[in-house]
């Protein structure tokens, strides 16, 4: 079994580069997906174009040959180097951001267009538009799927790993070389990014509660991961399942 | 509610030209919706707009909304072309500050409300007038209240619109529009959306603010007995050609028209 000092040498500070990693990728991806989604929106056609592109060239990417690029090709061409993990989050931040761009052109599509229409009704300039009516109104529905791939760039966190970045799993793999004990190593990494994949999932859900709060809505029902186990939330959930029913009788 | 007389700060009221559409064309495909439209509208009347379905009503309040543009022809609001602008002599299609400035004189009234889900009830009063007017926060708000009060919602402003009955959505969305002091009111249908008993409060305060201000309005209805109250003037479309028009006295009782007859002996 792991030493405790290998723990503490090397364990330890693995979850802190994946937690490292992890921000500044969703940073750089969020920013991304904003920037990318946004501009596929434009009523300029060239605009819409390299947006576009933007996507399907980075969406068509992996994270990890691109990883494997910026870490061995790039020093090759330039002669000089990107820190490891700057290269492992550009690579993360970039293909991410690409599916993420995805996410804001839905919701923002999905914003109905009278509402655009009220908005030019009163001589709101396009960006007061998108940043005062149709962006805040597309929040909402961008949380839920915005979970969904910040769980995904979690676990894709672990790539770094391959351009010796050390965070938990380059921790773990030197643990098989040292010790040649998979099994415990293994299952104790796979409890860690499931332990952070619900701690993202609840900190999702606030934020999902708190946007739809924003526009007057309750949240939806809750997920078997995060509901709470109360009476009073199994009641709710039974009487919206017969409420349900009634209506489609 | 006799004093939003005052509030209402219309340039001119002296009754001479504020809307003329000349030769006016909107087609959709092959279908011609405004067809070489010409009509016009002095400043402070009240005029209604009556046809059947599909004659290209709603079009009309949409294209001097700048919501649709029309393929031919021009429209003038304050003696300023809409779509178009004037360089060297010659007209051309006008950019997008253009039409903005142009805008700013017409506020429109949806039938399905169209309030922001986003903002309690005070900042959608207040958010274009702060923005877009560059009103002081603390005079947007002010302004809103007197309005709220106005529509008889002073105890909602720190409500979301989802949180609202359709008949106070409609009452916001009209508070909403007149907090940008528009020359021309445009309703489209405003209370078809509505509950049978909320329509009578919507029309009261509309009658009101026709009575008490001086603004334009064009209004689309199948409230024939709303038209007859508040319009100066009636104008029945058919087919994207006004056929003809005149007092509602003169319209309802003794129509020329065989096709306002027949609209009319349908709908009253
Ligand atoms: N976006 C659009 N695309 C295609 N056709 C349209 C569009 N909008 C309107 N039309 C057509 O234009 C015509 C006029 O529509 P408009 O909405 O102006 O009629 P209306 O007089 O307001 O009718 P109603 O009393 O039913 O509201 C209709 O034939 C309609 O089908
Ligand atoms: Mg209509």
């Amino acid at each position: 079994m792991m030493t405790s000092k290998f723990f503490f040498e090397w364990f330890l500070p693995g979850i802190w580069i994946t937690i490292q990693v992890l921000v500044y990728s969703a940073v750089l991806a969020g920013v991304v997906s904003f920037v990318i989604g946004t501009l596929r929106t434009s009523r300029f056609w060239i605009v819409r174009f390299l947006a576009g592109t933007y996507f399907e060239i980075f969406r068509g990417m992996s994270a990890l040959i691109m990883m494997f690029w910026m870490a061995f090709v790039v020093p090759l061409m330039l002669g000089w180097q990107f820190v490891p993990m700057f290269s492992g989050v550009l690579a993360l931040g970039l293909t991410y951001g690409a599916y993420g761009s995805e996410i804001v052109r839905g919701a923002l599509a999905a914003v109905p267009p009278a509402q655009r229409e009220a908005g030019i009704a009163l001589s709101f300039t396009r960006m007061q538009r998108l940043r005062r009516i149709e962006l805040p109104q597309a929040w909402p529905e961008m949380v839920p799927p915005f979970n969904n791939l910040l769980i995904e760039l979690m676990k894709g966190t672990a790539l770094v790993s391959v351009i010796t970045v050390a965070d938990m799993t380059f921790a773990g793999n030197l643990v098989r070389l040292s010790k040649n004990e998979s099994m415990p190593i293994y299952t104790l990494l796979l409890v860690l990014y499931f332990v952070l994949a619900f701690i993202l999932t609840r900190g999702m859900r606030m934020l999902e509660r708190k946007a739809k709060a924003g526009v007057g809505r309750a949240p939806e029902g809750r997920t078997i991961l995060t509901r709470k186990l109360s009476p009073k939330g199994e009641l709710d959930q039974a009487r919206a399942g017969t409420a349900g029913a009634g209506g489609a009788g | 509610m006799s004093s939003s007389k005052n509030e209402t700060e219309n340039p001119a009221v002296d009754g001479s030209e504020l809307i003329r559409f000349d030769k006016v064309t909107k087609r959709y495909g092959s279908n011609v919706v405004l067809d070489q439209l010409d009509f016009s509208v002095n400043s402070g009347k009240h005029i209604t707009l009556i046809g059947p379905s599909g004659s290209g009503k709603t079009t009309i309040l949409r294209a001097l909304m700048t919501l649709v543009k029309p393929e031919e022809g021009t429209i003038k609001v304050s003696g300023q072309y809409l779509f178009h602008e004037e360089k060297d002599g010659k007209l051309v299609d006008a950019g997008e500050s253009h039409i903005r400035e142009v805008r700013k004189n017409i506020g429109m009234v949806f039938q399905q409300f169209n309030l922001f889900p986003n903002m309690k009830v005070l900042r959608n009063i207040t958010e274009a007038p702060v923005h877009v007017l560059g009103l002081d926060k603390d005079e947007a708000d002010e302004r809103a209240r007197e309005l709220l009060e106005l529509v008889g919602l002073t105890e909602h402003l720190d409500k979301y619109p989802s949180q609202l009955s359709g008949g106070q959505q409609q009452r916001v969305a009209i508070a909403r529009a007149l907090a940008m002091r528009p020359q021309i009111l445009l309703l489209d249908e405003v209370t078809s959306a509505l509950d049978p008993e909320l329509v009578a409060g919507v029309l009261d305060l509309l009658r009101d603010i026709a009575r008490s201000t001086d603004i334009t309005m064009l209004c689309v209805t199948h409230e024939m007995g709303f038209a007859r109250d508040i319009s100066d003037d009636v104008l029945m479309f058919n087919e994207g050609k006004v056929i003809e028009s005149g007092a509602p006295e003169k319209i309802f009782s003794e129509p020329e028209h065989e096709r306002t007859r027949e609209f009319l002996s349908a709908v009253l």
